[in-house]
């Protein structure tokens, strides 16, 4: 058991240090490019929406960049381990490993691009006088939950991709709506008492966690604490169990 | 005691429909009934068993089934019917150049393949020079594995998986890998972990290496066990079928039809050996041909000169 442990962790961190070298190619620049995504993005979404809607609410950068550094994680690891399958055919074919691994590097690599980008996060934070404190550290806590969560989406997907090859450009297409209805860009004061429906999003729930904290600066709810381990766990559950029942069914089709 | 034993394993691959339709497609056919999933069946009702030590062979044309049998058996695969039961860690040398990343170097891919094959970090460290060096690619380690020729991956490849002391080791036509060097270097590395009581898969389509290594053979036809038993019978047997032209191969029903190849592909071989030494050998006749020749001399043979020519085998 304890054997079985060290070798795939040993597995785990070569196909981190392998996924990293290629996204990377090995420069410098590639890790600030992975950067300079997420804060051009927050840029462009900051013009357009203070300079020419004259959206003048408290701390508006902050709100956006909460919205967009949840999003574009989920967005990057559950499509990466979408892919992660298929991707790696030539190897699944031939030597009897566990798939989830390569899933767990990819939602791993995403991880760390989330943590660097955070740090660009708190620099806006600190222009924008957000009030530090120990309240930050409770935002462990989402973002524990919330990397299950992507690795138990991306379970879910790296399947149907196997069977359903168009299920990359239907996906696509709705983290395109998922974009629009996590509120990234807009108060939910908007529905009024329609609001709660927001909380049917996961993302949204994560997003909301955070912007509670950093903005609000207060420990939220212990009912957004129960939704954040509740849609985290349902999803890993979901994947645990089509991974359970196919995993064999996978190797006729990639 | 067993080591390998499989029960009955069929195996079924579905074709048809159900690859690469999409999700779209797939509910438009399931709606209007058009959603059609034909089946083959790659494997059907194959059945033997190895002893501690034993090497198989495993024969047979294209298509018979030989590789999707060796997935069942690494635990790739699970069989539809039946079962496979193995004791001991298992070992698989299968196409090995794939599945290495182009973009990483030489170093890098042989700690990433350890790694899936199941090595701990401080058993490659330890073991690194040495693979290196009996893949002869010591000056190309930093080199990104996209630049090495077709023959050096194979031995890169080679190298990392036979660092390990399996209990059952698999071979899928890994021992023609490299230049005649290399070959020599990986058949005898080969010998030297089956001497050491190690249980042996061998699929391969030269007839000599099997006759060479294995003490058993299982040959295979289109997904069905043909026969299983000792390598020299089943050889020949197998012999006797390839040469046979398409249009008039047949295959043995049993045991004894078998037999009966086998010794008729013997006889007539034992035949042009003599033809040969006499040189009488009509020069430029194609094996097929010849082979008709001599099974048509074995078969107007009295049953008294069949007698004689067997007891003639015998005596050699």
């Amino acid at each position: 058991m304890i054997e079985k442990i060290k070798q795939y962790r040993f597995l785990f961190e070569e196909l981190v240090k392998r996924d990293f070298k290629k996204k990377y190619k090995r420069t410098v620049l590639g890790v600030l490019w992975s950067l300079l995504a997420p804060l051009l993005h927050v840029l462009v979404l900051m013009v357009v929406f203070v300079k020419f809607f004259g959206r003048t609410q408290d701390h508006f950068i902050i709100y956006i960049f909460s919205g967009t550094l949840i999003m574009s994680m989920f967005t990057e690891s559950t499509q990466g381990c979408m892919r992660a399958l298929m991707a790696n055919s030539s190897i699944l074919t031939k030597i009897n490993v566990p798939k989830y691994l390569f899933l767990m590097s990819k939602t791993f690599q995403s991880f760390i691009n989330f943590l660097l980008t955070m740090i660009i996060f708190f620099v806006f934070c600190i222009c924008d006088k957000i009030q530090f404190g120990f309240h930050m550290l409770t935002l462990i806590y989402p973002i524990i939950t919330f990397v299950v969560f992507c690795f138990g989406v991306g379970m879910i997907l790296s399947a149907l991709y196997v069977f359903f090859r168009d299920i990359e450009y239907l996906y696509g297409v709705f983290l395109t709506i998922l974009n629009y209805v996590s509120a990234i860009f807009y108060p939910i004061d908007l529905f009024g008492k329609y609001q709660f429906i927001f909380h049917a999003n996961p993302v949204y729930v994560y997003i909301d966690y955070f912007r509670t904290v950093v903005i609000d600066v207060e420990i939220p709810s212990l009912a957004l604490h129960g939704l954040c381990a509740f849609y985290a766990v349902v999803v890993c559950l979901i994947g645990y169990w089509i991974y359970k029942k196919c995993d064999h069914e996978f190797l006729y089709y990639l | 005691m067993a080591v390998v034993e499989c029960k009955n394993v069929s195996i079924r691959y579905k074709t048809g429909d159900l690859k690469a339709i999409g999700l779209k497609e797939y509910l438009a056919k399931k709606i209007t009934g058009k959603y059609e999933v034909s089946e083959f069946w790659a494997d059907r009702d194959i059945t033997f068993s190895l002893e501690r030590g034993d090497m198989l062979g495993v024969v047979g044309t294209n298509g018979a089934g030989k590789s999707t049998l060796l997935k069942a058996i690494t635990g790739i695969m699970i069989p539809t019917e039946g079962s496979v039961k193995t004791e001991g860690k298992v070992a698989a040398l299968l196409e090995l150049a794939s599945g290495f990343d182009p973009e990483l170097t030489v170093r890098e891919n042989t700690y990433l393949r350890g790694a899936l094959l199941g090595y701990t970090k401080e058993f490659i460290n330890k073991k690194y020079d040495e693979i290196i060096a009996f893949a002869e690619l010591e000056e190309f380690q930093g080199h990104m594995f996209k630049q090495l020729s077709s023959g050096m991956k194979s031995r890169i490849a080679f190298s990392i998986a036979c660092l390990v002391e399996p209990d059952i080791l698999i071979l899928d036509e890994v021992l023609s890998v490299g230049d005649e060097g290399f070959k020599d270097k990986s058949g005898r590395r080969i010998k030297e972990i089956l001497s050491n009581g190690v249980t042996g898969i061998l699929v391969s389509h030269s007839i000599e290496q099997v006759r060479n290594l294995c003490n058993k053979v299982l040959w295979l036809d289109h997904g069905r066990q043909i026969a299983f038993g000792p390598t020299k019978q089943i050889c020949n047997a197998y012999c006797g079928y390839l040469y046979t032209p398409k249009a008039r191969r047949w295959l043995p029903k049993n045991e004894q039809e078998v037999e009966e190849a086998s010794k008729r592909f013997f006889m007539a071989w034992y035949l042009g050996e003599k033809e040969n030494r006499s040189h009488l050998s009509p020069i430029g006749e194609s094996t097929a041909l010849r082979y008709e020749r001599l099974l048509l001399q074995v078969d107007s043979l009295s049953k008294e000169e069949k007698e004689e020519l067997q007891k003639e085998i015998d005596n050699r």
